[in-house]
């Protein structure tokens, strides 16, 4: 008998009392178009702030006048690369986490706790260590590997039995699969100090030192997981309704199982290929994002998308500014600034179970 | 089966009831069922035949005869130091730091609900880990660390306990907020791993994969102390484990004070914890698995499931020892790496053989 997950019926609010908390369809239209702007904000941000801050209209000239200048160079080869790569990644990271979410009905499930980070932190360690390669832009390969190896044994695991890969045994063998690659990493890096000293950065999560041509390898993988996610909402709909019911109304569950994992292995894989190994957005964004939106997939994708992104640019942009002239991984700074925030979310009620 | 039907008359007997309230619980369950007993004691053959072998081996190797009579006692004296003074209290801390980590994963699991859930997930390792990593590339020794880390998990469990409280602490709250302490105290103890020097973090990535190299009798002391008051108490909260598992307002309704329960059986359970990462550091996989894999053998939390739960998970620790000592000399690995590698394939079977039994 495996332990099945039960939803906590200790502290279950009523479903009326959660349905009146969320937004109406009207204001949740207009609260996705202001949130389109925090997202146009934050990017401005990021182009502007850093070890030499600019002002908005240098940000935006080094795009309509391009005249050359440091200034200049600095926004398009520096920050925009990241800039563009947090979107992608933020998005990316939060929308894997709602698919999981929603097919699990497991708080807990986030592309990181079925082996994605590990996967492709395995691969980019062992690659290192073994193969001695240097430059984070070779890592991309690695890492898309990796995750996606570490991704398909991890399903190829809960899916043996009759049942296929229920939720339960998705989360348990990704449990597994992850611990056993952290102490495969684990034993390279206390062997292997050299590994250890090049690699420390990498696997803090960061956007440091990538280039678009990168990032533009991984994008069509990005893309269509997008593209799956958005395609599914429905389905994730009838999902969280539990695997019982979504059966009995017809669903096909396993198909729509087997789909799930396909785009968060896109999703996620290529997140961690462009900026590392960065924990919490998957889990976080979807659970503050259902706080408010309610739990219609329909408006949990593209709110959780949006903001999956501001909460990656925005740890960015301040993990360059509190270190100044130095700077603080971002995959650091979206768990310092994440945290506090999911603990008041959680503690003020706002929290929906699934 | 019988034991279920045995408790519930028990427990509508009014007078037992009144007892339990006033008196608190200070029973402990003994009815065993066959298979848990005979899979204790094999569990037992196994540690103790392990720890002899564990002791046996390595640059002096040492026949296992006079390895029992040595450690118990009574030996020639030639092997002695080797013994009592080295291997002895290694052994013994694998044995203890398997119980721990173990028993604390089981408490875990049952108290919130959730399999996914151990001290490692819920911020109460990290705690352990920020503090030990802090000490060791300030004072650049590990000496102070086991104090260090013991009160890191507390510290963390006790701001995980002020956090969650919310007039209760309801088992899905503390889940969310456990891992958001964990990812909080994670991403210091990785901020502190990328901005100190290379050989001060290499030893404190050493201490975080969890190694019992150079164990003290001292520590050993601190361990068996932890253990001899834990365990006790966990199992005289068990039977509140039990109850808080049927869901709130039952357990309310059977008597159960369920917050003061729970703050208890959290306590208990993060000092467990806490007690064998201060001995070996944050050895993963133990507390999150081998719960799961002793309810596979086994089925529910019973006292004696929690015994052999503890059991199994010091065999896991004591094998993975003595894998991490001599499966790859003359290099020593810390036996943090070994405990998933030895694990993994064990639990993924023990998986798939549920499976095909279940469908």
């Amino acid at each position: 008998m495996i332990h099945t997950a039960r939803p906590d019926q200790r502290s279950t609010p009523p479903t009326a009392r959660r349905a009146a908390r969320a937004l109406r369809p009207a204001l949740r239209s207009a609260g996705l178009l202001a949130s389109l702007g925090v997202l146009v904000g934050t990017v401005l941000a990021s182009l502007r702030f850093g070890s030499l801050p600019l002002s908005t209209a240098t940000a935006i000239e080094a795009f309509t006048a391009f005249d050359g200048s440091t200034e200049h160079l600095i926004v398009r080869e520096l920050r925009l690369p990241r800039t563009v790569i947090g979107l992608g990644v933020g998005a990316a990271l939060a929308v894997a986490g709602v698919a999981l979410q929603a097919v699990t009905r497991n708080p807990l499930a986030s592309p990181e706790i079925l082996g994605v980070n590990a996967g492709a932190a395995f691969a980019v360690v062992a690659a290192v260590h073994l193969l001695g390669i240097v430059s984070p832009s070779a890592y991309v390969w690695f890492a898309f590997a990796g995750a996606f190896v570490a991704m398909v044994v991890v399903f190829l695991i809960a899916s043996a039995g009759r049942d296929g890969a229920t939720p339960i045994k998705l989360a348990l063998s990704g449990a597994v699969v992850t611990a056993l690659l952290t102490s495969w990493i684990s034993a390279i890096l206390v062997l292997d100090e050299r590994t250890l000293d090049q690699v420390r950065f990498w696997l803090a999560g960061s956007l440091v030192g990538r280039d678009l041509d990168a990032f533009a390898e991984i994008a069509p993988f990005l893309l269509v997981g997008l593209a799956i996610g958005g395609a599914m909402v429905r389905q994730f709909d009838t999902m969280s309704l539990g695997e019982s019911l979504a059966a009995g109304l017809g669903q096909r569950t396993r198909a729509v199982r087997a789909l799930t994992v396909l785009a968060v292995v896109l999703l996620a894989g290529a997140a961690v290929a462009a900026a590392g190994p960065i924990a919490f957005i998957g889990l976080a964004v979807p659970h503050a994002v259902r706080a408010v939106v309610g739990p219609s997939h329909g408006w949990l994708l593209p709110y959780a998308a949006i903001y999956g992104a501001v909460l990656l640019l925005v740890a960015d942009v301040l993990g360059r500014i509190v270190a100044r002239p130095s700077e603080i991984e971002v995959g650091i700074m979206t768990a310092i600034i994440g945290a506090p925030f999911l603990v008041h979310l959680v503690r003020s009620r706002r929290l929906s179970q699934l | 089966m019988t034991a279920l039907r045995a408790g519930a008359r028990r427990r509508t007997e009014p007078a037992r009831l009144r007892t339990v309230r006033r008196a608190g619980p200070v029973r402990i369950s003994f009815r065993y069922r066959p298979r848990v007993l005979v899979t204790g004691a094999f569990l037992t053959l196994v540690a103790a035949g392990l720890m002899a072998w564990t002791m046996s081996l390595g640059e002096i190797r040492i026949p296992l005869a006079d390895v029992l009579t040595t450690s118990l006692g009574f030996g020639s004296g030639e092997h002695d130091f080797v013994v009592r003074t080295l291997r002895l209290p290694r052994t013994l801390a694998a044995f203890g730091v398997g119980v721990a980590l173990a028993t604390s994963g089981a408490i875990f699991q049952s108290l919130v609900g959730n399999p996914l859930v151990a001290p490692d997930i819920i911020g109460v390792t990290s705690g352990a880990g920020l503090v030990a990593v802090v000490l060791i590339v300030v004072f650049g020794t590990p000496a102070v660390v086991p104090v260090g880390a013991f009160l890191g998990a507390l510290g963390a469990t006790a701001l995980l306990y002020l956090l969650t409280w919310r007039g209760g602490i309801a088992g899905y709250r503390l889940v969310l907020v456990g891992i958001a302490v964990h990812a909080l105290l994670t991403a210091l103890t990785t901020l502190v791993l990328v901005r100190f020097p290379i050989d001060l973090v290499s030893s404190a990535v050493l201490w975080l994969t969890g190694t019992l190299y150079a164990t003290t009798w001292e520590q050993v002391g601190w361990l068996a102390i932890g253990l001899l008051a834990l365990v006790p108490a966990a199992l005289v909260l068990l039977p509140r484990l039990q109850l808080l598992e049927l869901g709130n307002d039952t357990a309310a309704a059977l008597g159960t004070r369920t917050q003061t329960a729970r703050a208890g059986l959290l306590l208990v359970a993060a000092s467990l914890a806490a007690v064998g990462v201060a001995a070996a550091g944050p050895v993963g996989f133990v507390a999150l698995v081998v719960p799961h894999a002793a309810r596979m053998l086994m089925g529910p939390l019973t006292s004696g499931v929690f015994v052999v739960t503890g059991l199994l998970g010091a065999v896991l620790v004591l094998g993975s020892d003595l894998i991490a000592q001599h499966a790859f000399s003359p290099v020593s690995l810390p036996v943090g790496v070994v405990t998933a590698a030895v694990g993994a394939p064990y639990f993924l079977f023990l998986l798939w053989r549920t499976n095909r039994g279940v469908s």
